[in-house]
């Protein structure tokens, strides 16, 4: 197969890949340049952060792409058979030191840069002050609590609980605590003030999802898992489930409201006194 | 050949039908019993993923084999799971490393057979066993599982309850792949065995293919892995037959029951999973790196650039890999301080991988290059495994992981890297060994339209994936009805399903190639790449010891291609300094 | 028992000892009566090597599985060690020893000593794994089933695997004590199924010493 007659045949494979990888070149960088299909505006600060080390990583990996893919494509079409001897070449090691070191020291860079944004969520609570609200994933839907006028969460009981009486989370009657404690199928929240969600589920994993929160976190049961951050846009966002949960997993849908400070107070009051008038 | 060893008396091949073919002994049948076992596991798998993509495209269509047509939420979930064990198991662990690997690292290393020949037979019969566990899950009550090939407790663990197909489908799925882990340890002993003790005279460690090297890193990372997935199988076997609370944490309510198990951790089966599932990913790979290295420099008419930096590098990646499991649990709940940890680890097994990349394409610089069916497909491999290596950075990093995480960015990063990549490696390997392993040429011209088919639909179909991620589509989604979001999103999935649809269309010609080729393709000649390892040096059909009891002594590295002041571009390995003709 | 001299086989022992160049031909090892042509005895003792980093992490798999789930679940609680655990230690740390003897005596061609120590190391064996089924009931007895609690549950499967483990070399010591041997020689059998008996011991003590602190 390998004998001199292949090597006038071997411009067209040569050709035709350099062209391939142009336009996979080309169409890539352009997706990414018009932003055809793209992440939504980000609402909190922490978004915008994590936004900015996307940036940084799109621009280091867009030109290392373009690189080594024309690279690649250029190697093919100069050194496609046309009668030429190879050159005997074992490898050269200042090369391979040199390229070894770069890589080394971009990438670690790269990741101490991002584990800002990361510290920014993870490391350190919220503010003392920070407005609670507990979600709960069950097949196949959310749950939020609030706390209520007292403050506090009620006892949690699991044999106590029951969708159908409306009580879907197990709030044990016999916990004063629990009395008013506002159980939602969509998340309301008030804009510019610090949340503080736990995320816990009832059954197997999910994943609280909401794109413009920049915010994905497993839900894990046995596990009460705190996540804090502030919402700077008034809007409705959607919350979607992440992790495979069952056979409803696509569906699993709930809304996130952000409010004014008085739509929030408004909200919270009308309630309260649902609550209070379920509760006699 | 060139011989110059003492002659051994040399065995004969067994007669009878099924001592020769079925429980064959001879590494050589053995390794085509896994590759034919991958072909049809692979078969299966693309199947699988036409029936998602219709659905995907075309919610409503009518699909035969489904209930009324239809494909349910369920079935979606069954065939993600089953296309995801199937592929991962039987084709990416399989093929490469079992089937290629014990037909070529015996021949490669001058040996006559494995080390333990009725261990070999054993594993491949075990992996066929649990393939037929695995398939038979389908023909159960509730059907496979649902529960995606990574099998996350509690989903996996609380039983029919979860939803159908966790019942009787998912105990299968688990002991299916239980006894996968006990075939593919006894499959790395024989590997690591045979490569420490039976390597031919003046074979060094530094003078082996780098498939081998591929091939023994890889078992490697095997034997050290899998013994920790068959643990963890064990464990979530026991909470599901024998009430046990491994994984299952208590005051679980799941379908309105109230289950009894108490203080599980669902966090210890991923942490279980991922130490296995992350020096999995490199199972898959390593051979396939091995394997490109070995094609790209053949067809190259070229040594490896710097071939001991490629050794160390596939040793980088086999070491660092047992150290970034964690990265598959950014999102999961562990610890944050652990995750950057993991990051900056992952961030760092880049650099070998980036090592790889930039030796092969030193290797084609100054090259004369053949473009075969099998070394176009070699070049693809480097072009996917540049892109999904890029996307991999982004999903080290963890603040970035929490957006993409479990979107379809992730499906289209592993399947560039992993998936389509070692693809592409065990479709160079065939077509570069096959003229080896069944005396025929395969056509080039099939090839060739198999080629460009193929590389041209993988991307027609992974790239526009990550676009789907940046827009926030999570993954294993049956339908996209309940997310307005997704909505604007319908025309790529279109997109994408009639690349797959190409793509699956391309493989018909490489099916018709591989099995016409068998008995109807050109007669081979002994060495029809001009290549120097030792598979190309002994006769075609190969003897059954190998070397037909005279074994070689190996006098050079394993690429000595266009050497200067040598007659041939190429000089085997087993030709002595003195023998080699001038130019 | 294969029919060669005790000399050539201690020269076997040394070449599985590793003391070769990787090269397996012109060693002359190779062509022993049982060995197979052109597999040379060594590899043998690397397979089982390497088998036992297998089996290694296998356990240590189960093992900090153990000491993860103590330290995430509230409902934890000790079981009882069942006493008879301390003798079953003692029975199989002496039969590493009497497996010791039977290796000394092979290697000075007293065949006599050798059958004698190989077969006492056997029904110390069999004591053992009877010895664990009676801690097993033991643990009945107090209380704890299979899934009682995570702590038992983790008895159970430590003790159940390292069982099976050990059936295994119990299975290898009848077999090469019944003398009828393919492929591999007589000294290389002595050698690798030691190995193994040796591992599983160690492994046994791990295993205990984990059970007893970390319950």
């Amino acid at each position: 197969m390998v004998s001199r007659k292949s090597c006038a045949g071997s411009s067209v494979p040569a050709v035709l890949l350099a062209i391939v990888i142009l336009i996979l070149v080309g169409s890539t960088v352009y997706f990414h340049v018009a932003k055809t299909w793209w992440f939504p505006a980000a609402i909190t600060p922490v978004g915008g952060q994590i936004d900015q080390q996307f940036f940084v990583t799109f621009i280091l990996t867009g030109i290392v792409f373009v690189l080594a893919q024309v690279t690649l494509a250029w190697l093919v079409f100069r050194y496609r058979d046309h009668g030429q001897k190879a050159r005997f070449v074992r490898g050269n090691h200042m090369l391979e030191v040199v390229w070894t070191t770069a890589t080394l020291v971009i990438f670690v860079a790269l990741g101490v840069m991002a584990a800002h944004a990361w510290g920014e969520v993870h490391f350190g609570g919220p503010e003392p002050g920070a407005l609670q609200v507990e979600v709960t994933g069950v097949q196949f839907v959310w749950n939020f609590r609030y706390p209520g006028p007292d403050g506090k969460f009620g006892r949690i009981n699991p044999k106590d609980i029951d969708a159908s009486t409306g009580n879907p989370l197990g709030l044990d009657s016999n916990d004063p605590a629990s009395k008013d404690d506002i159980v939602t199928g969509d998340l309301y929240l008030p804009v510019n003030r610090e949340i503080e969600l736990m995320l816990r589920s009832q059954d197997v994993i999910h994943s609280f999802f909401v794109r413009e929160l920049r915010v994905k976190q497993d839900t894990v049961p046995g596990l009460v898992i705190p996540v804090h951050f502030t919402v700077t846009k008034i809007g409705d966002y959607e919350i979607t489930c992440n992790q495979l949960c069952g056979l409803g997993h696509y569906h699993m849908h709930a809304t996130l409201h952000v409010l004014s400070d008085a739509d929030f107070q408004q909200w919270e009051q009308k309630q309260e006194a649902q609550n209070a008038q379920a509760g006699q | 050949m060139s011989s110059h060893a003492s002659p051994v008396h040399h065995s004969e091949a067994p007669k009878g039908w099924l001592r020769h073919y079925i429980f064959s002994l001879d590494h050589k049948i053995i390794g085509t019993q896994y590759i034919l076992l991958g072909l049809s596991a692979v078969t299966i798998g693309v199947i699988l993923s036409v029936i998602m993509r219709i659905h995907l495209a075309w919610p409503n269509a009518h699909i035969w084999g489904f209930a009324n047509g239809v494909v349910s939420p369920e079935d979606y979930l069954r065939v993600i799971t089953m296309h995801g064990t199937l592929m991962v198991f039987f084709v990416l662990t399989t093929v490469p490393q079992s089937g290629f690997g014990n037909y070529f690292l015996p021949i490669q290393i001058g040996a006559p057979d494995m080390a333990f020949p009725t261990l070999n037979m054993l594993s491949f019969w075990l992996t066929f066993v649990s393939m037929l566990v695995l398939l038979s899950s389908a023909f159960v009550p509730g059907g496979s599982p649902i529960s995606g090939w990574t099998a996350y407790a509690p989903l996996s663990a609380v039983g029919v309850v979860a939803g159908p197909g966790q019942g009787l489908g998912q105990t299968l799925w688990a002991v299916s792949i239980a006894l996968f882990c006990g075939a593919s340890l006894m499959s790395a002993i024989n590997f690591l065995g045979t490569t420490i003790d039976l390597r031919a005279k003046g074979l060094s460690l530094m003078r082996m293919p780098l498939t081998v090297w591929g091939w023994f890193i890889t078992a490697s990372l095997a034997l050290l892995a899998f013994g920790v997935l068959l643990a963890a199988c064990i464990l979530l076997l026991l909470d599901r037959l024998a009430m046990t609370s491994f994984f299952i944490p208590g005051g679980e309510m799941v379908s309105g029951v109230l289950l009894k198990h108490a203080g599980g951790s669902p966090l210890l089966w991923q942490h279980l999973f991922w130490f296995f599932g992350h020096p999995e990913v490199y199972i898959a790979i390593l051979p396939a790196m091995g394997i490109i290295s070995h094609v790209l420099s053949t067809f190259s008419r070229k040594p490896v650039f710097g071939y001991k930096a490629m050794v160390y590098s596939l040793s980088a990646i086999g070491f660092l890999s047992f150290m970034v499991w964690g990265h598959h649990m950014f999102i999961s709940g562990m610890n944050p301080y652990s995750a950057l940890t993991f990051s900056i680890l992952t961030l760092v097994i880049g650099v070998p991988s980036a090592i790889k990349t930039f030796n092969w394409l030193g290797t084609l610089w100054g090259a004369r290059i053949h473009f075969t069916a099998s070394m176009l497909f070699a070049i693809g491999f480097v072009s996917l495994f540049v892109t999904g290596g890029l996307s991999g950075i982004f999903l080290a990093q963890p603040a970035l992981d929490l957006y993409l995480h479990d979107t379809y960015y992730v499906i289209g990063h592993f399947h560039l890297i992993m998936g389509v990549a070692a693809i592409f490696a065990m479709f160079a390997a065939t077509y570069y060994w096959f003229p080896k392993m069944f005396g025929h040429m395969m056509n080039e011209t099939l090839g060739k339209i198999h080629f460009w088919m193929t590389f041209v639909g993988v991307y027609c179909i992974f790239m526009p994936m990550h676009y789907l991620g940046y827009a926030g589509d999570p993954r294993r989604y049956a339908s996209t009805d309940a997310v307005h979001y997704l909505a604007r999103l319908q025309p790529v999935y279109v997109f994408i399903s009639i690349a797959a649809f190409v793509t699956a269309t391309a493989q018909l010609f490489f099916y018709f190639n591989f099995f016409w080729s068998i008995k109807h393709g050109k007669k081979a000649e002994r060495n029809p790449w001009r290549a120097t390892t030792l598979e190309w040096q002994v006769s075609t059909p190969v003897p059954h010891d190998n070397f037909g009891g005279h074994y070689p002594t190996v006098y050079r590295g394993p690429y000595e291609y266009s050497v200067p002041g040598a007659a041939e571009d190429f000089i085997p390995q087993d030709v002595a300094p003195e023998q080699v003709a001038k130019a | 028992m294969p029919h060669t001299s005790t000399t050539e086989e201690l020269e076997i022992i040394e070449a599985g000892g590793g003391g070769k160049p990787p090269s397996f031909l012109g060693g002359g090892d190779d062509s022993s009566p049982s060995g197979r042509s052109g597999i040379p005895q060594r590899v043998y003792v690397t397979g089982i090597a390497i088998g036992m980093a297998a089996i290694l992490m296998f356990f240590m798999a189960f093992a900090s599985a153990f000491i993860v789930r103590k330290g995430v679940g509230s409902d934890w609680q000790a079981f009882p060690m069942p006493k008879i655990l301390w003798l079953n230690t003692l029975i199989l740390l002496a039969s590493s020893v009497t497996i010791v003897r039977a290796r000394h005596f092979f290697a000075r061609g007293d065949r006599e000593s050798f059958r004698h120590w190989w077969t006492v190391t056997t029904i110390l064996g069999f004591l053992f794994l009877v010895g664990q089924l009676i801690a097993w009931r033991q643990m009945v007895i107090s209380g704890f089933y299979l899934a009682t609690n995570a702590s038992g549950s983790f008895f159970y499967v430590l003790t159940a695997a390292h069982g099976l483990h050990l059936l295994g070399g119990i299975v290898a010591l009848l077999y090469v004590g019944r003398g009828k041997l393919r492929r591999l020689t007589f000294a290389t059998a002595t050698e690798i199924t030691s190995l193994y008996w040796h591992f599983m011991d160690g492994l046994w003590v791990f295993l205990f010493l984990l059970l007893l602190l970390g319950r």
